[in-house]
This record gives C-alpha cells, sequence and structure tokens, in this order.
C-alpha cells in the first residue's frame, strides 16, 4: 500500500489490527460504495448505462449498485436535460435520498442547460439542489464518468464524517 | 383517385368555401373558411377515403390578419395520397371546430395546438394543456413569446425562469471560417452575415 493509505495496515506484523481515524475509515469505506441514483432524463443516460456495462464497468469503482429507489442510494447522477416540468419531481426525489448524500450533474444540460437556451429547461440544477461534481460534455463518454466519480471519491475522503454527522451532539455539548 | 382529383371534388363540392389552392412539389394545399372546416373533413373522410389523419398543427403569421393557422394533413390508406388542408383563425375568435369525432388521433395534436398556439377547439372533449401544466400562464409557441421564457410559478407543481440568452439566440453561420466565427456564442438572428471584427480576426 502506498503512504496515501487512509488505512496503516501490514497483514504480517499487525494480523487483524488496523490503526487509522474513525473518519479515515468511514470515508474510505462510504467513498468505495457509492449507491447511485441513476436520474436519466436524456441522452446521457445512455452513457451513463454504458458506464455501468462491463466495457467500462463503473463497478470496479465500487458504484455498480444503481439502485431505482432513492431510499436506497447515495449518489444521485443527474444526466441530462432537466426540464421545468421535470424538475420539482428531481427535487422529491433528492430529498427522498437519506444522508449523506452527494450530487453528479453529468454533461452540459444537467450543470448549466446546455444548449438549450430556453423556456423549457432549468438552466442548471444547482439552481435547485447542491451539486457536488460537474462533468462537461454533451455527452460526457463513459470515461468522463468515471473521472467525476473518482472526484467524487477523493471529496469524500476529505470530509470530516464523524464531525459533521454528530454536528447537533457536539453543539449540544 | 389522385390528390388533384380529390382537391377537385372538394372544390366542386364546397365552391366559395374553398379560397385557395397551391401545389408544391406533388403535394396539395387548399384553404378552407373555418366556417365549412367541418363539412370539408367530414366529406373528406367519408365520400373520399381520406381514413388517416396525419398530424394537426398550427401557424403563426405574426402581424398579419388573420393571425393564426390551423393545418390538417390528411391521408387515404387505400389510394396512398396526401392532401393539406389550411383554415384560418383570427386572434379575436381563436376558436376551430374540432374533428376529434372524426379522427380519434386529433384529441392529443388539437390538445398540443392548444398548449403551444392558444387556440381553443369547439367541441373538443377533453382540451387540457399536454406538454406544459396546468396552470401555465403562456402559450411558448407564439411569435411574440420571447425564446428565453417568462417566469411563472405554480406551486408545488412546476416553476419557469428566463433563460440567459447573452444577447440573441445561438446562431450558426454558412461559412468557411473557424468555429468562432461560424459559431459566436451568442448572436440575433438579424445579424447574419457575422459581425466584420469576427471576420477578420478569428
Amino acid at each position: 500500500m502506498s503512504d496515501q493509505s487512509p488505512v496503516a495496515y501490514d497483514s504480517k506484523i499487525e494480523g487483524n489490527i488496523i490503526f487509522t481515524q474513525v473518519d479515515a475509515a468511514i470515508n474510505w469505506m462510504r467513498s468505495n460504495s457509492l449507491w447511485p441514483m441513476p436520474m436519466g432524463l436524456a441522452c446521457c443516460a445512455i452513457e451513463l448505462m454504458a458506464a455501468s456495462s462491463s466495457r467500462f464497468d463503473i463497478s470496479r469503482f465500487g458504484a455498480e449498485v444503481m439502485r431505482f429507489s432513492p431510499r436506497q442510494s447515495d449518489v444521485m447522477i443527474v444526466a441530462g436535460t432537466v426540464t421545468y416540468k421535470m424538475a420539482l419531481a428531481v427535487k422529491r426525489i433528492w430529498d427522498q435520498m437519506p444522508e449523506p448524500k452527494w450530487c453528479i450533474a453529468m454533461g452540459a444540460c444537467a450543470s448549466s442547460g446546455g444548449m438549450y437556451r430556453s423556456y423549457a429547461v432549468l438552466q442548471g440544477i444547482d439552481h435547485l439542489i447542491p451539486v457536488d461534481v460537474y462533468i462537461s460534455g454533451c455527452p460526457p463518454r463513459p470515461e468522463a464518468l468515471l473521472d467525476g466519480l473518482m472526484r467524487l471519491q477523493q471529496k469524500i475522503m476529505g470530509e470530516h464524517s464523524v464531525v459533521e454527522q454528530k454536528k447537533a451532539l457536539i453543539e449540544a455539548l | 383517385m389522385t390528390a388533384a382529383e380529390a382537391a377537385g371534388q372538394i372544390t366542386a363540392t364546397f365552391g366559395t368555401s374553398i379560397t385557395g389552392q397551391k401545389e408544391f412539389r406533388g403535394e396539395i394545399s387548399l384553404s378552407v373558411l373555418k366556417s365549412s372546416l367541418r363539412d370539408v373533413c367530414v366529406f373528406a373522410k367519408d365520400s373520399l377515403g381520406f381514413d388517416y389523419l396525419i398530424d394537426v398543427s398550427s401557424v403563426d403569421h405574426f402581424g398579419d390578419e388573420p393571425r393564426f393557422e390551423v393545418v390538417y394533413e390528411l391521408y387515404s390508406m387505400k389510394d396512398g395520397i396526401h392532401l393539406r388542408v389550411k383554415t384560418p383563425v383570427s386572434e379575436d375568435d381563436c376558436e376551430a371546430p374540432t374533428v376529434s369525432d372524426l379522427w380519434a388521433t386529433a384529441d392529443w395534436h388539437e390538445r398540443e395546438v392548444f398548449d403551444m398556439m392558444g387556440i381553443r377547439f369547439a367541441n373538443h372533449p377533453d382540451l387540457r394543456r399536454i406538454l406544459m401544466w396546468d396552470g401555465y400562464p403562456y402559450h411558448p409557441l407564439r411569435k411574440d413569446f420571447p425564446l428565453e421564457g417568462k417566469a411563472s410559478e405554480v406551486p408545488e407543481v412546476a416553476f419557469t425562469g428566463v433563460a440567459p440568452l447573452a444577447g440573441g439566440p445561438f446562431v450558426t453561420v454558412p461559412t468557411d471560417g473557424t468555429t468562432q466565427v461560424r459559431e459566436p456564442r451568442a448572436r440575433h438572428a438579424g445579424d447574419l452575415p457575422p459581425p466584420v471584427k469576427f471576420l477578420e480576426e478569428p
């Protein structure tokens, strides 16, 4: 293992014992088992499907468990054009996802409205929900989605998960 | 029967109600007064065998009177012929008779025309919006509706905002120039050809 590893583990020396920080361990577990909520709204969803198929194989990064129920997923991949008609439905599904949760805006439309400077299209899903990673492209290739996923993993690794989760408790103390 | 014969029979039967006939690339268009539209459609379906309505669409001749035009594309499966029937609709009396009882497919087509252009259809069984949501206040395909949209809100259903156009719609220009010349970030549609500064310093 490299020096970058969050876990100081050497099986020859330490057997079944791992020394690490709780934050690092939790983040390591979270970032390597993301359960995506595939919010496929347009052609980006085709690339999302390709990314989860065997050729590109999103399961190499632990994010292959696509759940079509928001209550079982923790990263929403908004793939495609968000029309105003769909916008509040996307928001509602986002609200149904349990914390901790993250959002990837996949492609130009989800990020900024893309080429649809139009009366019918929301100009970026970040008007409604907080976005962690934006992926450029129209549509982005599956490799770009995988890169976005790895960047999200890096971002999760830097979070203070315990402090965030127990914020109310810590403030009460 | 050919399309020209069918158009001839309609003209012979309805006379002055047919205000015009045009042929373009083998397609025949008949202009019909709104008061006779239903009779023409019944005649076309029952006597001439136009059993299929391909599409109902509408045109906004903004600035002209009458402002709108509803266009019916008829097709006969038996003879394999196509006939286009147009009828003018003025803005003050923004209503056309429904043909959804003749061709069931007209139901949704007419809902779309109502949604996008705001033309009502008399005796339509279920005239609701079909693409936009109930409560949306505008008809977006009208020429006086801005491309960037208008703000609106129906609580708990949907909202709309104004899209940033940065000066104009995205328009490309046929030119041998670079991408910058061909596709500046935004340009008014009336600005063709592109500004000289783009041509000189791409």
